[in-house]
């Protein structure tokens, strides 16, 4: 199936950065490759920042879009009707029981490290399917940090088949598509919308428990495209990542503010980074020091659940470099036992949303 | 004709982008306190941040949220000093409400930063220093389309010890190859800890990654950035820690790598 990553790579050449193909069908016949493209529904203005949106009731008609290239097509009201890939999405993933976004404004505080060691944590009971889904586009950390390295996704009957790492714990990651640690993702957003998309829709999961889902910092493209495919599919809330500091936090109460405007629960902050302990005298550092009073005082004043801290441990980042678990590294570390904490708060909320949403219907 | 061209940027010596793969490395940092370096050897200095989701420096400097005024040539920059000798431009001016929110999608950022690039008037500077945002998409492609049409020395990529960071840094390394772009030299930040009570040095995030890195891709290797709590802690209160903290590591190490950028821009 090494011929399966040429094409994604041949066909991502193929596409200038504001265009974007979607591959709808590949077969192989001998030595003939098929390659059925279809381009994404979502056009792009191309003219400047007062647009009044491509799914408003100004869209090509406003004074603006006079001379935007895709006036036409804007005027012609097929960018406001509802992407059919939603409800396909919804279909798909009607056999999840639950979804978990991972979210932070601040790049750096250990999304990725946080949601391996969520999904490394969940899968650990043996009778829940757990799968991982990385949706940073641009900076896919999870096939290292899952030790996966160098992993091909292949092609079923179903779709594309996510990589497993135990029977019960999938992934899935731009990473596994590219050819070379070096290939870079140069995409706009519309290109990495479509592959989100196909993420979502063309991954063969299978029956989940739990879908975790790791994204890019930041409130843009990504975070967008993810919470408007899962629209149809009941997400069950975000865990939001930060470190101590006001630097980092400011950043993090800009993602708060995405979430309330997009009407996804918050399942409460995870402040990472949270002190260090030498380990040689064991004395306490703040290096990151929480001069505004940090996530709880955050979590105090935006009345939200702090998760827990996790103190700054050297082994979690070489667990991460070595693609191995910390907590089956070192289980009876003090990170570990604040990981485990979160974890089985993350799990009871799951748990207590899905016997509400039970009891509503 | 060719003055129009160049529009704000004319009297702009350099050019320096500051970018990184991956989020959380210090970005943000190392272009404040290399700003503030660049200052205290005597040039003047700019810094343009374009980190719309994220933008760090105006904290970082502690300038607050000034109102940013026109003038005929474009917006006018904020400075830090009297002098004028530390010029600012960022996106986070623009926004009304520190915590709302930038949610856009990337044509929109383009165009505004489009805009933000052509239109600060800058006047003179030595050095020019460009925030970006994490990543290899919209804003960096939108960066450079704007600056391209005057220069671009090149840029400094910036990266922590772990493995997990230099593999996105690997991945910046072939967006500068692709569009072009000079490869000024990797600083690596947060590199090892000195514990304050027993001066043991912990490698949280590892050790000698960033010099590895310039060894495999042929690039320079500028320098290493400790971590320090000290510094952190007065980039938090917005306080010029070369000012603050002449004799420690941590400012020798900025300060080296500052005469080493300067060296090679100047030497072309």
């Amino acid at each position: 199936m090494r011929c399966f990553s040429h094409v994604c790579t041949f066909v991502s050449r193929l596409t200038h950065p504001d265009c974007f193909l979607l591959m709808s069908s590949v077969s192989f016949n001998h030595n003939v490759v098929t390659v059925e493209l279809q381009s994404s529904g979502d056009p792009i203005c191309s003219k400047k920042s007062d647009c009044p949106g491509t799914s408003s009731e100004q869209a090509g008609k406003s004074a603006s879009c006079q001379g935007c290239p895709n006036q036409q097509l804007c005027a012609s009201g097929a960018t406001k009707a509802p992407d059919p890939a939603i409800a396909e999405i919804g279909e798909k993933l009607s056999v999840v029981k639950h979804k978990i976004l991972v979210l932070s404004g601040k790049g750096g505080v250990g999304k990725s490290t946080f949601s391996a060691h969520l999904a490394h944590a969940l899968a650990s009971d043996s009778t829940k399917e757990v799968a991982l889904l990385d949706v940073d586009i641009c900076g896919p950390s999870i096939p290292r940090i899952m030790g996966l390295e160098g992993e091909q996704v292949h092609q079923s009957g179903s779709g594309w088949s996510p990589v497993y790492v135990d029977d019960n714990l999938a992934v899935m990651s731009i990473g596994f598509l590219l050819s070379s640690p070096d290939d870079a993702v140069i995409w706009r957003g519309p290109k990495k919308n479509g592959m989100i998309k196909q993420f979502l829709r063309d991954v063969d999961w299978g029956e989940l428990d739990y879908l975790v889902i790791d994204t890019p910092p930041g409130t843009s493209d990504e975070h967008l495209s993810i919470v408007q495919y899962l629209g149809s599919t009941n997400v069950d809330g975000a865990v939001i990542i930060t470190t101590p500091q006001e630097v980092s936090l400011q950043d993090v109460r800009k993602e708060i503010r995405f979430c309330q405007k997009v009407k996804l629960p918050i399942i409460g902050v995870v402040e990472n980074m949270s002190g260090f302990v030498c380990p040689k005298c064991k004395n306490t550092s703040q290096i990151f020091a929480p001069t505004t009073g940090g996530a709880e005082k955050m979590c105090a004043d935006l009345n939200l659940p702090l998760l827990g801290k996790v103190p700054l441990d050297p082994r979690i980042g070489r667990s991460c470099d070595e693609g191995k678990s910390f907590l089956n590294e070192v289980p009876d570390s003090p990170a570990a036992e604040v990981y485990r904490r979160i974890v089985q708060s993350v799990r009871d909320y799951c748990s207590n949303r899905a016997t509400d949403v039970q009891n509503a219907t | 004709m060719e003055q129009k061209n160049d529009g704000s940027l004319a009297q702009v010596r350099h050019v320096v982008l500051v970018l990184s793969g991956k989020g959380g490395v210090g970005k943000s940092t190392i272009t404040t306190e290399l700003a503030l370096a660049l200052r205290h050897s005597g040039k003047k200095v700019g810094i343009l941040d374009v980190d719309l989701c994220g933008p760090s420096i105006p904290r970082m400097l502690s300038v607050g949220r000034p109102e940013v005024h026109q003038c005929d040539s474009g917006w006018v920059p904020v400075y830090t000093d009297a002098q004028k000798s530390l010029a600012l431009m960022s996106i986070g001016f623009l926004m009304e409400d520190p915590d709302e929110a930038v949610v856009w999608r990337g044509p929109k950022k383009t165009a505004l930063i489009g805009q933000f690039v052509s239109d600060v008037a800058w006047g003179e500077l030595d050095v020019l220093l460009v925030d970006t945002p994490p990543g290899t998409s919209d804003e960096h492609l939108a960066v450079l389309e704007n600056l391209k049409k005057h220069k671009v020395d090149g840029a400094v990529l910036v990266t922590t010890p772990q493995a997990v960071s230099t593999g996105d840094v690997r991945r910046e390394i072939t967006f500068c190859k692709k569009t072009g772009v000079r490869i000024l030299g990797i600083v690596e930040n947060m590199s090892g800890f000195v514990c304050p009570h027993c001066s043991e040095c912990s490698n949280i995030f590892s050790k000698g990654g960033g010099e590895e890195l310039a060894k495999l891709t042929g690039s320079v290797f500028l320098g290493s950035v400790p971590l320090d709590p000290l510094l952190s802690a007065s980039l938090e209160e917005g306080k010029d820690f070369i000012e603050t903290f002449p004799d420690s590591a941590t400012f020798s190490a900025i300060s080296r790598i500052s005469q080493t950028l300067v060296q090679s821009l100047e030497s072309d």
